[in-house]
């Protein structure tokens, strides 16, 4: 009994860390699936929205404006600072860049990472800001039936309630909104998009903000978490076989992919690492997204594309 | 405040072009100049712990040029250089820096156990000394294998039976030690790596059951290395952290609710920001001390005159924190070592060979130290051509919410169990890269 409350207390925490990968993945394929860019800059704007969050939160708290209202006031400078952002980059990066290929666009993205890194640490500097927007203690489950309980973290819990809200509210977006259908269009294909009169430029500044706001609830969670610096942009590297193991383009897909890599890793380190000198977990992800390469290469929810020649 | 933005700008600029970026601090130099260059990390991940460390190195550097206007009328010269704790930009501002100045680098300092592995490869070919305060190869002590190491302070090895020593007096004896368990929490990195040996020696000899678990750079996700300190339940954890690292891993020790006051951290696990970020979740946490505190003392005095006063400096945010009086101790010593040079070699700017005399000659004496303002931050050492470390001590301090106590006085690392280790480990060293040992008993 004890050795099966040890593999539950692993698996339930490794579903929980999946959740929170999930949620910086959401931000990947929310671009990928509205414009088929591959977003390098994910990690970076989760890290941008996270100081500008944090430091307006410190300075507002710091002149006596109650907590509630400084992180309400922080919030809405946090998103105007990523709607500034996705238009600096429509503007001078994408723009530029329209009907080019999607590797093009890919390495623009790169570039976008470094100046966002760079810009947000001159800015907003580079120390480690404490963010305490929800409980980091954790809970002891089942306490009778397992010896000392089942350890769930309570911000890991907070993290699945938020993503599984983004989830739904992403759907809809996208499903039954007419933005949200011309999101799609752009993303078959952006000549014929523009021939049918929907404004990529004006699109592709909406989707990028609306992955900025992702970035932000991301950094709401990873900041409490760990604090805001700079080692969240190293989550975007997590998100990779996330997606690759959930396909690209579906939104659904990232969050099974963040169970399957969170649950995945946590057990191989545990259990496996041990027999083999451990940290393992880092590339143990990648080894379940080759697998899911190998048999199904656009992950398990992405759409099978087709091309006839 | 324009120093400090554009140190920062320039780091930043760094990051954007992904290279390393040289920042000067000085004018251009002069004939009667000494260079001395600082590989530095101001940005990236473990910059929270590199920009107080090399804002003390600066600052000192800068209050011996304003207050005695250089060594023995040399002034100090100094370029940063970023290098992002990134072995392959250290080596790159290494290559960039080391024939600068009128006789070269005096040092170099690299705060990076990686960057000071992949040097100690460089440095016997341009003999250049490489100053590592209480890092690097612990076996570098040797210096008749490693004559242009100075592992200054201490070492990983100093580090760890030190941390097993307090462990001991916490259990009322070194025999209380016998079936105890201890595991290491690190970074899995060279860094991390290094107190294994002298761990697992010391388990063998004292009977406690000793378990290394690897944490991957840059350590924020570590939930799978605290369920199973959650159920393996040792009777201490040990942190050799970095950067994030250590306030994820205190972080984590909450939710699994291991208690703080059972974890030791190295020396690089025991400042400020390494419990801050974790909030009243690091009371009760310890960490070693590379013997000196935090706080004031009155080299501190002598900067805030000669350096704040006039506008001058860049660390004066940082300044009496941890790792700001490390910097200053990093620094103190290559000053030291320059001064103790121009005794033999003259009042004038000194090549690297020349500066290694004066690592290698430098008596720091409790005099000499309370002379430096640095009295109650270091104990007296004192280098030789044999021993490149010149200290074997270290005290512990435990975080009490707010800030630093120390809870201990001196301890002492046992040399006849590292001393074997350090023979050992330099004599394969030095087979395996084809080295003679030199013959420190003819040279002194």
């Amino acid at each position: 009994m004890v050795v099966f409350g040890q593999f539950l207390e692993v698996l339930i925490g490794g579903l929980l860390a999946g959740v929170l990968y999930s949620l910086v993945a959401l931000g990947f394929v929310l671009i990928f699936k509205a414009s088929g860019v591959f977003n390098f800059a994910q990690g970076a704007m989760v890290l941008l929205a996270g100081l500008a969050l944090v430091r307006s939160l410190d300075f507002m708290v710091a002149r006596g404006i109650p907590t509630w209202a400084a992180i309400v006031l922080a919030l809405m400078f946090a998103a105007v600072v990523m709607a500034i952002t996705a238009a600096l980059i429509q503007k001078f990066v994408l723009g530029p860049l329209v009907n080019q290929d999607g590797l093009s666009l890919f390495m623009a993205t790169i570039g976008i990472t470094f100046v966002i890194e760079g810009a947000g640490q001159m800015i907003f500097g580079s120390d480690v800001y404490p963010l305490r927007l929800f409980p980091t203690d954790a809970w002891f489950v089942l306490g009778g039936i397992f010896d000392g309980g089942l350890l769930v973290s309570k911000i890991d819990v907070w993290g699945g309630l938020i993503a599984g809200a983004l989830v739904a509210v992403l759907a809809i977006f996208f499903q039954r909104t007419k933005t949200g259908r011309a999101l799609r269009a752009v993303a078959d294909d952006h000549a014929a998009a523009e021939s049918v009169g929907i404004p990529i430029t004006w699109i592709w500044f909406v989707v990028w903000l609306v992955a900025g706001l992702v970035a932000l609830t991301a950094a709401t969670v990873w900041g409490t978490k760990l604090g805001v610096q700079f080692s969240i942009v190293f989550l975007a590297l997590k998100a990779l076989p996330v997606l690759i193991i959930g396909g690209f383009t579906s939104v659904p897909g990232a969050i099974v992919g963040g169970l399957i890599v969170g649950a995945g890793e946590k057990i191989a380190e545990v259990y496996l690492g041990q027999l083999i000198g451990g940290g393992i977990e880092y590339w143990f992800a990648y080894v379940l997204a080759l697998a899911v390469l190998l048999v199904r290469p656009q992950g398990l929810f992405g759409e099978r594309i087709i091309e006839r020649i | 405040m324009l120093r400090k933005t554009l140190a920062v700008a320039t780091a930043a600029a760094a990051v954007l072009s992904g290279t390393a970026i040289v920042f000067s601090t000085g004018p251009a130099m002069a004939q009667n100049e000494q260079f001395i260059p600082r590989l530095v990390y101001r940005t990236g991940a473990y910059a929270p712990n590199g920009i107080p460390f090399a804002n003390g190195a600066a600052d000192y550097i800068t209050m011996i040029n304003e207050r005695d206007g250089g060594i023995g009328g040399v002034k100090l010269i100094m370029e940063e250089c970023e290098t992002g704790y990134a072995t392959d930009k250290g080596v790159e501002c290494y290559e960039r820096l080391k024939g600068k100045g009128p006789t070269g680098a005096a040092y170099f300092s690299p705060l990076s156990t990686g960057i000071t592995f992949a040097l100690t490869e460089k440095v016997p070919g341009d003999k250049i000394p490489l100053l590592t305060t209480g890092y690097g190869r612990s076996e570098s002590r040797n210096g008749a294998v490693f004559p242009w190491n100075f592992i200054a302070v201490g070492s990983y090895w100093t580090a760890a039976d030190i941390a097993i020593q307090h462990v001991a007096k916490e259990l009322g004896g070194i025999d209380n030690l016998k079936g105890k368990k201890i595991s290491l929490v690190y970074h899995d990195s060279p860094y991390g790596k290094e107190p294994i040996p002298a761990l697992e020696a010391r388990a063998k000899l004292n009977g406690f059951t000793f378990k290394a678990i690897p944490v991957t750079h840059p350590g924020v996700e570590q939930k799978s290395q605290w369920l199973a300190i959650r159920q393996d339940r040792p009777d201490y954890v040990l942190l050799w952290g970095w950067g994030v690292m250590n306030s994820t891993s205190i972080k984590e020790a909450a939710a699994v609710a291991y208690p703080r006051d059972k974890i030791i951290g190295v020396w690089w696990s025991g400042a400020e920001p390494d419990v801050t970020p974790a909030g009243d979740q690091a009371t009760g946490y310890k960490a070693l001390m590379l013997q000196h505190p935090a706080g004031k003392f009155a080299v501190h005095g002598d900067i805030e005159k000669h350096v704040y006063a006039k506008g001058q400096g860049v660390g004066k945010d940082t300044n009496g924190q941890v790792l700001f009086n490390r910097g200053l101790i990093d620094s103190l010593i290559g000053v030291e070592a320059i001064r103790t040079a121009q005794e033999k070699f003259g009042k004038k700017p000194l090549t690297g060979e020349q500066v290694r005399w004066g690592f290698e000659n430098l008596n720091l004496t409790a005099a000499r130290i309370k002379e430096l303002g640095f009295e109650g931050m270091l104990a007296p050492m004192k280098f030789s051509c044999a021993d490149h470390q010149g200290a074997d001590q270290a005290r512990v301090h435990q975080w009490d919410g707010k800030e630093w106590k120390i809870i201990s006085d001196f301890y002492t690392a046992d040399r006849k169990i590292l001393d074997p280790m350090v023979a050992e480990y330099s004599a394969k060293y030095a087979a395996e890269k084809k080295i003679t040992p030199r013959d420190c008993a003819k040279e002194s």
